[in-house]
């Protein structure tokens, strides 16, 4: 590590202040010594919810029905369309109403382990505590949950577990768990508790004596800029996959809440580990500007296999049985195709890599559905997967019911966001951080159908209760719309805009996007080096001046201008790129989603150092063109024992 | 392929509007719709002239964000899919193609094909939830739905809001959206006590909008990317009728 000294200087540790005692004790306990606003109270409080997603419509749902005021605002022209309304698979919750052995234990433990030792064994009991309660609550809501014929709700199992916990809406979870959140915060809009801002981005943190205290915010149809000030401040703004320009994600996800806030003193936490889904649509060419994800519940059924000889080309129902090499349930007997996200990703591209990826650009492997349809009747798989077989076939062209499937990862989700706290406090006093956006559950890997149930438990079931922790603990004085934090923050915003503007070069913003996902896929994607991770550092500051010097963005900042919103998130991804490479760079271990090649077991599987990393990286600013700060929060494993992940 | 596009240009609300034409070369079949737009963003860039301003977010057909008059159909040719879904092998070489933003009375045009439809979300204000506070809910399992039951309201809570049923009434009516929402909450326990509560007021707060009034064309399930069925308009106005009777104690 020292060799890198001068990239980073180290600062002092952070502290995750996780309460005493028992692992299952720690959040009634704490819950019961928190300060309490008394109800006639509340109204003078002012709660900002940055985002409208499962933890923005949540927590600002809740604070609403408490009484809080609350501005909420997304960048969307509904709050309904929030990312989240674009999650597939489902949500796990400990529910055991399969009685098939679950239990918050072990969801805990399968999540901590999924993870790879790299997250904070408090706050993954507490999520796993908390999953039972987000499905009555989202019953209650109306969310049709799908049902066996006796009326019970059903199950299914879901990757890298032996369980049957993830509850689903058919192919559309996210979108159903999405609009029982939207309506309940439809109905605090309704009855003025909420006040809603539809696109509208924020576009800076307001930070005064150390407090987060508002929010910059530009109105994206009028180009109005304004202050809001409030007595906290919560960015539920989701997930930074498009730093790799093609991932699974909406194309209007962006770092830019967490990366002005992080510019305002906010710790950034594992921005290295993100996740690559195994199985999505393969890339058909270089119009691509996105990719979709097939979700994983396809690997209950589906077989993954590639033709054992490199560069055979025979249709795939051509390839005999002798001749398909199904490589996850050779080599991971007991877990077979469902293996965690990573362990499939890896695998499928090094069959790629090793010449035998299927398809017209050969850069797929198969999943293939002909035995579970013998098995099980087309009628069976219809009714499970119908509508994702349909989404692949209106993509590709291609009938999947006839032919295998063609699957490649993707990037799909980041587990790295701001550091908070066990109360999901950020160490900037007054900014909480939910969701997708902060770091704190799913350490180096997520397992799949856990951000749901994330994001509702922060929104619904923690910051609830740590915000109101807080403000009862407040003593502070009203900011004015002079002080010099806000008027110099508007101002920041303005300037850069206008440099934006300024610039009147010959690229787009959409072509410095593609070249920033390339250098990131390339040499920060799947597999990484001490060489790849160098030269990404070199490419990724030609990109930042060419970006600087040689973008064209037409128009004004007066009206709508999509260009504009679009250059500034553009910005902001290559500034997090170079922290993202900087951070998987430090990191000389591989964990999870972050392999380094360097350190990988003799049959090529993740091999971590616990003896040196096991800890939280957290990147904190200082200032432009200095070396950051890298504060460490050591990670003590008292539940769990630390060992090796193994899913063979 | 080689595409002529007519795209309707409007710079703000105020604007008046009117027909562009532009020339497209190299687009790819299995590029999507607005991968095509992409492209003419890039050209009109190139030639420093200001893109078309559209809406988009997902590119999966889930967030309803998307939404254009393709030669006058809501989301295009392909039925059962949105703008975004729609790939080019569905057009040919030489097509010539006509965009423009929904026409909908309550959807006014913002910027070129961006439409306004915060009316759409006033309608849900008016009921389109159920009333609990968070926390309170039972075990989920102490509600029993049977599964056709709540196949239906799955049915139904598949809209995603996206405008297409109105843009392609006649009437410009926002009937199949409203019934959807009426439609999922209604066919699921949890929903039967604001039942009757609920279409009033969503009913009422889309006239208010300025929606025009249903007479049963059937042309919005046709362009509905998610399919949603006419009977579900019967039975929200079954609904209606009872609730404006009072006849509502079954
Ligand atoms: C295709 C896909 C499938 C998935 N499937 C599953 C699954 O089956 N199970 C599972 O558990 N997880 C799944 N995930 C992951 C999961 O959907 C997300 O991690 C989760 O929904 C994120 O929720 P969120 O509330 O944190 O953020 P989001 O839903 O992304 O919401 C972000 C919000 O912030 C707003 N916002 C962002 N920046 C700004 C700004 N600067 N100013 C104003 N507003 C802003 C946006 O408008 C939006 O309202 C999937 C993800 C993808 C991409
Ligand atoms: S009913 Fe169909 S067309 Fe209308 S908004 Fe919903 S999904 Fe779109
Ligand atoms: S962009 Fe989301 S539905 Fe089309």
């Amino acid at each position: 590590m020292s060799e890198h000294g001068h990239l980073w200087q180290n600062g002092p540790e952070l502290d995750g202040q996780i309460p005493p005692g028992a692992i299952e004790n720690k959040w009634d306990d704490l819950r019961f010594s928190m300060k309490l606003v008394a109800p006639a109270n509340r109204r003078h409080y002012h709660v900002i919810v940055v985002g409208s997603g499962l933890a923005g419509a949540s927590v600002a749902t809740a604070l609403g029905e408490q009484g809080y005021r609350v501005s909420c605002f997304c960048f969307q022209d509904s709050p309904r369309r929030a990312h989240s309304v674009a999650a597939q698979g489902g949500i796990n919750a400990a529910k055991n109403y399969r009685n098939d052995g679950d239990s918050i234990r072990r969801l805990f433990y399968d999540t901590v382990k999924g993870g790879d030792y790299r997250s904070r064994e408090s706050n993954t009991y507490r999520l796993a505590q908390i999953s039972t309660e987000i499905i009555d609550q989202c019953v209650a809501q109306g969310v049709p949950f799908a049902r066996e014929y006796g009326g019970y709700l059903d199950n299914r199992s879901f990757g890298g577990v032996q369980v049957s916990r993830t509850f689903y809406a058919r192919g559309q979870t996210g979108q159903q768990l999405l609009l029982g959140a939207y309506q309940s915060l439809t109905r605090q809009i309704a009855a003025g508790q909420v006040e809603m801002h539809v696109r509208s981005e924020m576009l800076d943190l307001i930070v005064v004596d150390g407090i987060a205290r508002g929010i910059v915010v530009r109105n994206l149809l009028t180009g109005e800029i304004r202050a809001v000030l409030g007595d906290a401040v919560v960015l539920a703004t989701g997930g930074y996959s498009n730093v790799f320009f093609l991932s699974t994600n909406a194309k209007g996800c962006n770092v830019t809440a967490i990366w002005r806030a992080y510019r305002k003193g906010a710790v950034f936490a594992n921005p290295c580990y993100t996740q690559i889904h195994p199985t999505c649509i393969p890339p058909s060419g270089s119009h691509q500007s996105k990719l979709t994800l097939m979700s994983e519940s396809l690997r209950n059924d589906g077989r993954i296999w590639v033709p054992r000889h490199p560069g055979d080309t025979r249709s795939p129902n051509a390839v005999p049985e002798p001749d398909r090499y199904y490589f996850l349930e050779e080599k991971y007997p007991s877990f077979g195709n469902l293996v965690p996200r990573d362990v499939a990703s890896r695998n499928a591209k090094q069959v790629v890599d090793e010449g035998m990826g299927v398809g017209p650009q050969q850069n797929g492997v198969y999943l293939d559905f002909s035995e579970a349809m013998e098995r099980l009747g087309r009628g069976t798989i219809e009714q499970r997967y119908g509508n994702l077989f349909d989404m692949y076939h209106s993509i590709t062209g291609e009938d999947p019911y006839a032919v295998p499937m063609r699957i490649y990862p993707a990037v799909h989700y980041t587990m790295g966001g701001l550091w908070v706290d066990y109360q999901l406090q950020s160490n900037v006093p007054g900014l909480f951080v939910l969701g997708e956006a902060n770091f704190s559950d799913h350490g180096a890997n997520r397992l799949g159908a856990s951000a749901l149930m994330q994001g509702l438990a922060d929104g619904y079931f923690i910051a609830p209760y740590t915000i109101g922790n807080y403000l009862a603990g407040i003593d502070q004085t009203a900011v004015t719309a002079d002080a010099p934090e806000v008027t110099g923050a508007i101002a920041d915003v303005r300037n850069r805009l206008s440099a934006l503007l300024g610039i009147q070069g010959r690229r787009t913003a959409l072509s410095l996007h593609r070249e920033l996902g390339q250098i990131m896929w390339e040499q920060c994607g799947m597999a990484r080096t001490a060489e790849s991770l160098s030269t990404a550092q070199a490419q990724l500051q030609g990109l930042r001046e060419s970006f600087w010097n040689e973008l064209y963005v037409p128009g004004d900042a007066g009206s709508l201008n999509q260009n504009l919103e679009f250059a500034g998130r553009v910005a902001d991804l290559i500034e997090l790129g170079e922290l993202l490479v900087l951070d998987a760079l430090h990191r000389e271990e591989s964990c999870g989603g972050h392999f380094r090649e360097e350190s990988q077991t003799a049959d090529g599987e993740a091999k971590r150092n616990d003896e040196e990393f096991s800890y939280v990286a957290g990147w904190a600013w200082q200032g432009e063109g200095a070396a950051p700060m890298l504060r460490r929060e050591p990670l003590a494993f008292e539940a769990v024992r630390l060992s090796e992940r193994s899913y063979s | 392929m080689k595409l002529h596009l007519r795209v309707w240009r409007q710079s703000s609300a105020e604007d008046r509007g009117r027909f562009e034409d532009y020339e497209l070369d190299d687009v790819s079949p299995d590029s999507s719709f607005l991968e095509m737009l992409d492209l003419l963003n890039e050209q009109l860039l190139e030639q420093r002239k200001m893109p078309v301003a559209f809406d988009h977010d997902c590119r999966e057909g889930i967030c309803g964000m998307c939404g254009l008059m393709i030669d006058g159909t809501a989301h295009g040719p392909v039925p059962g899919h949105t703008v975004c879904q729609l790939h080019m092998r569905h057009f040919k070489d030489g097509d010539r193609i006509v965009i423009e933003p929904w026409r909908v009375a309550a959807f006014p045009v913002v910027q070129d094909l961006v439409v306004d439809r915060g009316s759409f979300d006033r309608i849900l204000q008016r009921g389109g939830f159920i009333s609990f506070a968070t926390g309170t809910a039972p075990e989920a399992n102490s509600i029993l739905i049977p599964k056709d039951r709540v196949d239906t309201a799955m049915d139904a809570a598949t809209c995603i809001g996206c405008g297409a049923c109105a843009a392609a009434c006649p009437n410009g009516s926002a009937t199949l959206f409203t019934a959807a929402k009426i439609g999922h909450l209604g066919h699921l326990p949890q929903g039967q006590p604001e039942r009757y509560q609920r279409v009033m007021g969503m009913v009422g707060q889309m006239d208010a909008e300025g929606f025009g009034g249903c007479t049963n064309v059937g042309a919005c399930t046709s362009v509905c990317p998610k399919e949603i069925g006419q009977d579900f308009i019967s039975q929200m106005n079954r609904d209606y009728r009872r609730a404006v009777l009072g006849r509502t104690g079954d």
